[in-house]
């Protein structure tokens, strides 16, 4: 029971953030018609900027290590810590979450100069060349980073209040082994409120009505007189926002290095899909669908039936649901069926 | 169809690609300059240099250990040629080196990307041997990698000297004539870590493995498992994850469940960095079972990859083939080398490599010719010193470097920011040798 | 009728400038650093491998992102064959093609009942498990991680009929003359220009008319009562086999088959060269695939000596900066290279760098449009 209702809460988890980056994707694909082959590597950018931030808080004060003399090693104090011994050490310890307010305007800035720069020229042009484009653009992205900040993986860790285990097994009157890291819930929360934003976004201004109209039928909207491009524009930036807000949070879990965005694509892909295509819902309830299946085949009891598939089941599930569903499980006719 | 030699073949197939197309201007020399009686691939005849090929990973996961292992070849070629301070060159015994390249000849260099990958790995080290006319081949950082390379070498008659390589089966059941190792394997960490687990954690434990789901893994997995369980270990389960698995939590909740008091993580790499991060922030360190502390212990512990793990490494038990905290000259020698050259300490992968292109140079000058069937007899049985691991044997009948193997702890207190391990414990070579036989394979022909 | 006749002419005059490019490669190449074996090889083997799958994704539009698969089968069955019987390629290639193609005919009927992108995730699923079992729990069938590799102890029934087995490892042969070297990239070499042969036939025929009716629109040709799902299968498999002899030839060449062929890297890699050169293009996809494996060999063996050298013509103090510059394009940077080749491709050169070129040169003229792209559909009625 204990065992199971853990990897219900890991299959959550997961689930929050593929549905998080699916997200991004389906908007972009559903509203602009872009295949976007970066958007992985957008994701990857979010976490990197949390690392810059950090990196600049730790900017720091270098005293030579005296017992290494065969190089120069340095014990390093942050400036941080010493002009400010009260606030700095907050400050770097709260680094994660901060980092959102250099996030958010360099995300949406890239966002805009991609779209006004590259994006926009791409919208008439076949899906084939889409790929070209935002794959090679997402290379790019990948080696400028590596050249940046090295090839290996950037540790970055949560806030100490909220670094250790909650104990989730009293809340909810299960043993006490049940226990589950703080960042984790948080995490989860993060992703439901940016979802809940989304769609509140969406549904209720003016502005996301028009978006959603432009999702069913951009000629028509364009006819109307309203300047789609210019939403377009926003969709997009969005778009880069939330993969690299996801990208921010995920630091904590997932030490972030340049490549950590292709592992997500190929994922982020079989989610939306999966989802159907044009369907915000779909891809948010086939994030969760997904995650929670690939915790529960990697349970020992699962795999000593079925040896290895906890290696296959994403995909032997996108298989299933899409032989049955022809438009997974909440496409609409029309979008990317040809 | 065997008994010809490739020279034959190759000016067959070119003859006859010739005639079909009635192209010759494209030969190249393939034809024999000198009347040597012992003629080999890329004989380097009456040139005035050779060259080696290093082909690491420039690319994907493992870029950083490739870059470390590069400049560590260019440092091995600067001190072979008699630039610089000369390095282990000093300390190597019995060594015929004289710094002034090798018979001779000026050492040069062609370097590649594995990308990782076996196909990648295998065309780099092709054009090599086909376009830069390599004489010996080393480097990389999987075994994935370095198998496939060495079967390459062993057909093409060129020498590999293994980089970073930890699984059995490199000088087990898949070694070759043509592939030498130094690094330690798996065996040897599961041997050497063994007497320190027991005397810090006692012999009344329940162990937890994940374990990489791939021949590596697996290897290092049994012979933790054979290792622990020999002294009293109870192994609880022994979990398969994928490679690359990214987040594991689905393969960590269910540690806390099981009664575990101990979870070995036989991950590498990307996935060591991910597991270990994950498995503290679960609270495992923090977890008392059955009245004991929580432990966790990684067989394979990089510095290099050990940094992205950050806070989480610290007082965790691992293996390590060099540190370069050793106060021997040796390894004194080489870190003052290298640090002077590029300003930070060698990670383990780059001392290999280092060590690996020396050993072979010297090889040479043993042999008196780069006719590789007597370069590899002088390597076979080779015993040096001198080359920061003590006493060091190259067994004849596998082809793997028996030495002490060293068990280090991540540093709780680092002084500085290489700083991450410390070494506790130099485990003798007699504990870690086994018997060749026990990994199968076979070595092939000194000819091919 | 006139036109069709200009059409066939210039194929054959199409068809003997490319055989006669192909076999003189070992020539041309060589100011540009690649005349050696193994790349001369890897340029043929994934032009195969190109071209077939232009066969499907240009013809028909179906954008497949699992052929890495097709020819990950028919490497390990290349390596099987050796094992298993001889060391003469030609069993060999009869395996792989033969695997990949009843392999592409079970993935096929099932990934073939959707379209568009969903088709795409259907063929990218049906790899990415192939991979992952290949990799791990399939390892005694495939060795896993080291990849599958000739032993000395395999049977091979046939050869030991006839030959006492060597000292070392038997090579790879077609009737005694071995298969490295350059007599193995000729040997690629013609089964590269009947590729495209093959291709060219295909792409003429009333098959590869009714193929690109079907992607101009598929609901019309349905509605005229014509089930077009055979046509599309046979489309499928034909450029599975493709895969599958590019996979035989990489196993012939170089007899290791790893797992990592089938990754979706690969499968994405083949879908780059081909948009890189051309989709619907004849000779495109080799040129793209050519471009793509140019880049992956020669650029990433650039190291600062090289560059050192290559700049020393600068005076001494701008060599270290040049090379600091260049180093970023190169050896380890040589991804970010690519990465702009491919922006750069797709801004200046819509449709691939034929095509693309074509229009820039002005030779817009009717020949070019009857190589393919979906502007020219309308043009073909009736067939």
């Amino acid at each position: 029971m204990d065992a199971i209702f853990l990897q219900i809460l890991n299959g959550l988890d997961k689930g929050a953030a593929y549905a998080l980056i699916a997200l991004g994707l389906t908007l972009v694909f559903g509203t602009l018609g872009i295949v976007n082959f970066a958007h992985g590597a957008l994701f990857m950018l979010g976490a990197f900027c949390a690392v810059t931030f950090n990196k600049l808080l730790l900017i720091s004060n270098k005293v030579l290590d005296p017992t290494v003399t065969m190089f120069k090693a340095y014990k390093e104090t942050p400036y941080l810590e010493i002009w400010f011994p009260d606030i700095g050490p907050t400050l770097i310890d709260y680094s994660v979450p901060l980092s959102m307010l250099l996030a958010i305007p360099v995300m949406l800035l890239i966002g805009f100069i991609l779209e006004r720069g590259l994006i926009k020229h791409f919208y008439n042009r076949p899906h084939a060349e889409q790929i070209l484009v935002t794959f090679g653009l997402a290379i790019v992205m990948q080696e400028l980073i590596k050249a940046i900040f090295g090839a290996n993986p950037v540790p970055l860790s949560a806030p100490d209040v909220v670094a250790g285990t909650a104990a989730v097994g009293d809340w909810f009157g299960l043993g006490e082994n049940v226990v589950y890291p703080w960042w984790r819930l948080i995490y989860l929360s993060f992703s439901g409120l940016i979802i809940f934003a989304v769609f509140a976004f969406l549904q209720f201004t003016t502005y996301g009505m028009v978006v959603r109209a432009g999702m069913r039928d951009r000629e028509t909207v364009g006819l109307l007189g309203i300047n789609i491009q210019k939403r377009f524009t926003i969709v997009f930036a969005l778009a880069t926002m939330i993969a690299g807000l996801a990208g921010v949070m995920y630091t904590p879990i997932l030490p972030p290095d340049y490549h950590m965005g292709m592992n997500f694509l190929v994922l982020s892909f079989v989610v939306v899909v999966v989802g159907g295509m044009g369907s915000l819902g779909g891809a948010v309830f086939a994030g969760f669908l997904l995650g929670m299946v690939q915790s529960f085949a990697s349970m020992t009891e699962v795999k000593e039936i079925l040896p290895g598939i906890d290696q296959v089941i994403i995909y032997l599930v996108a298989v299933v649901v899409l032989l049955v569903l022809p438009r997974g499980l909440m496409g609409r006719a029309g979008i990317m069926d040809e | 169809m065997t008994k010809d030699n490739k020279f034959d073949f190759s000016r067959r197939g070119l003859l006859k690609a010739s005639a079909t197309t009635g192209l010759i201007a494209s030969s190249p020399a393939f034809f024999m300059r000198n009347a040597w009686a012992e003629e080999f691939v890329n004989n380097p005849g009456n040139a005035s240099e050779i060259k080696f090929g290093f082909n690491v990973p420039l690319t994907g996961p493992y870029a950083e250990e490739g870059k470390d292992e590069l400049r560590a070849f260019k440092l091995a070629v600067k001190h072979l040629n008699g630039e610089g301070d000369g390095g282990m060159l000093n300390t190597f015994k019995p060594s015929m080196l004289k710094g002034n390249g090798v018979l001779g000849k000026k050492v040069g260099f062609a370097t590649g990307d594995t990308r990782t990958n076996t196909d990648a790995a295998r065309s780099s080290a092709k054009r090599m041997i086909e376009k830069e006319k390599v004489l010996m081949i080393s480097g990389g950082s999987s075994s994935g990698v370095a198998v496939a390379v060495q079967s390459l070498c062993q057909e093409q008659g060129v020498v590999f000297m293994a980089g970073l390589t930890h699984s059995n089966d490199t000088t087990g059941k898949d070694k070759r004539r043509y592939g030498f190792r130094h690094f330690f394997n798996a065996y040897m960490s599961g041997r050497a870590l063994g007497p320190v687990l027991e005397k810090a954690y006692g012999n009344d434990r329940n162990a937890y493995h994940l374990t990489s789901d791939y021949t590596w893994g697996w290897t290092q997995e049994e012979s933790m498992k054979a290792t622990t369980e020999g002294f009293g270990w109870n192994t609880t389960a022994a979990v398969r994850t994928p490679v690359g698995a990214g987040d594991f939590s689905q393969y960590i909740t269910p540690v806390l469940e099981s009664g575990a008091d101990v979870l070995v993580l036989n991950h590498y790499g990307g996935d060591m960095v991910n597991s270990l991060t994950q498995a503290v922030q679960f609270g495992l360190r923090d977890k008392q079972v059955n009245g004991k502390n929580f432990e966790i212990v990684v067989p394979l512990f990089s510095r290099l990859m050990a940094t992205g793990a950050g806070d989480a490494v610290k007082g965790i038990y691992g293996t390590t083939n060099w540190n370069w905290k050793l106060q021997d000259d040796a390894s004194l020698a080489f870190v003052k080398s290298f640090g002077a050259e590029y300003g930070a300490p060698p990670s383990m992968a780059a001392h290999t490599c280092y060590v690996q292109t020396l050993l072979y140079a010297n090889a040479c000058e043993m042999a008196g010719t780069f006719y590789p069937p007597e370069v590899i007899k002088s390597l076979e049985g080779f015993k040096f010193n001198g080359m920061g691991n003590g006493a060091t044997e190259y067994r004849a009948e596998d082809h793997q470097c028996f030495k002490d193997v060293l068990v280090v702890q991540g540093n709780e207190n680092p002084s500085n920011q290489f700083d991450l391990l410390n070494v506790v414990e130099t485990t003798p070579r007699s504990q870690v040798e086994y018997d060749p036989k026990i990994f199968g394979g076979e070595l092939g022909p000194y000819k091919v | 009728m006139s036109n069709m006749n200009v059409g066939k002419m210039n194929d054959l005059t199409r068809f003997l400038i490319f055989a006669v490019a192909i076999l003189t490669m070992p020539i041309w190449m060589d100011p540009f650093g690649g005349n050696y074996p193994d790349l001369l090889q890897k340029f043929a083997i994934y032009g195969i491998f190109a071209i077939g799958f232009n066969i499907l994704f240009g013809l028909t539009g179906y954008l497949s992102f699992g052929h890495a698969a097709f020819l990950g089968v028919g490497s390990y069955a290349a390596i099987w064959s050796f094992k298993l019987f001889t060391m003469n390629v030609i069993p060999a290639l009869f395996f792989s093609v033969l695997f990949a193609g009843v392999l592409a005919f079970i993935i096929g009927q099932l990934s073939l009942r959707r379209t568009g992108i969903y088709f795409s995730i259907l063929t990218l699923a049906f790899a990415q498990m192939f991979y992952s079992l290949a990799y791990s729990v399939l390892t005694p069938i495939t060795n896993g991680e080291t990849g599958l590799q000739l032993a000395h102890s395999d049977p091979r029934m046939i050869d030991s009929l006839f030959f006492e087995a060597g000292a070392g490892l038997p090579s790879t042969t077609l009737f005694g003359l071995k298969m490295s070297g350059y007599s193995g990239f000729y040997f690629c070499a013609v089964l590269l220009i009947v590729g495209f042969f093959v291709s060219m036939r295909i792409f003429r025929s009333p098959f590869g008319l009714m193929l690109k009716g079907i992607k101009s629109n598929q609901n019309r040709m349905m509605y005229t009562g014509l089930n077009t799902k055979p046509y599309m299968l046979t489309a499928f498999v034909i450029s599975g086999m493709y895969a599958g002899l590019a996979g035989s030839l990489l196993a012939i060449t170089d007899p290791i088959a790893g797992a990592e062929r089938m990754q979706w890297t690969a499968s994405g890699e083949v879908v780059l060269m081909t948009i890189l050169g051309g989709v619907g293009t004849l000779a495109g996809p080799v040129i793209g695939a050519g471009l793509i494996k140019y880049f992956e060999n020669i650029f990433s063996a650039f190291n600062d000596t090289v560059l050192a050298e290559i700049f020393s013509f600068l005076p001494e103090a701008m060599v270290d900066y040049a090379v600091t510059i260049a180093g970023l394009f190169v050896g380890s940077g040589w991804h970010l290279t690519l990465g702009l080749l491919f922006v750069v491709v797709v801004i200046f050169l819509p449709g691939g760098i034929v095509e693309g070129a074509g229009k820039l040169v002005k030779l817009v003229s009717k020949r070019e449009k009857s190589t393919g792209g979906s502007v020219t559909q309308q043009d073909q009625p009736g067939e």
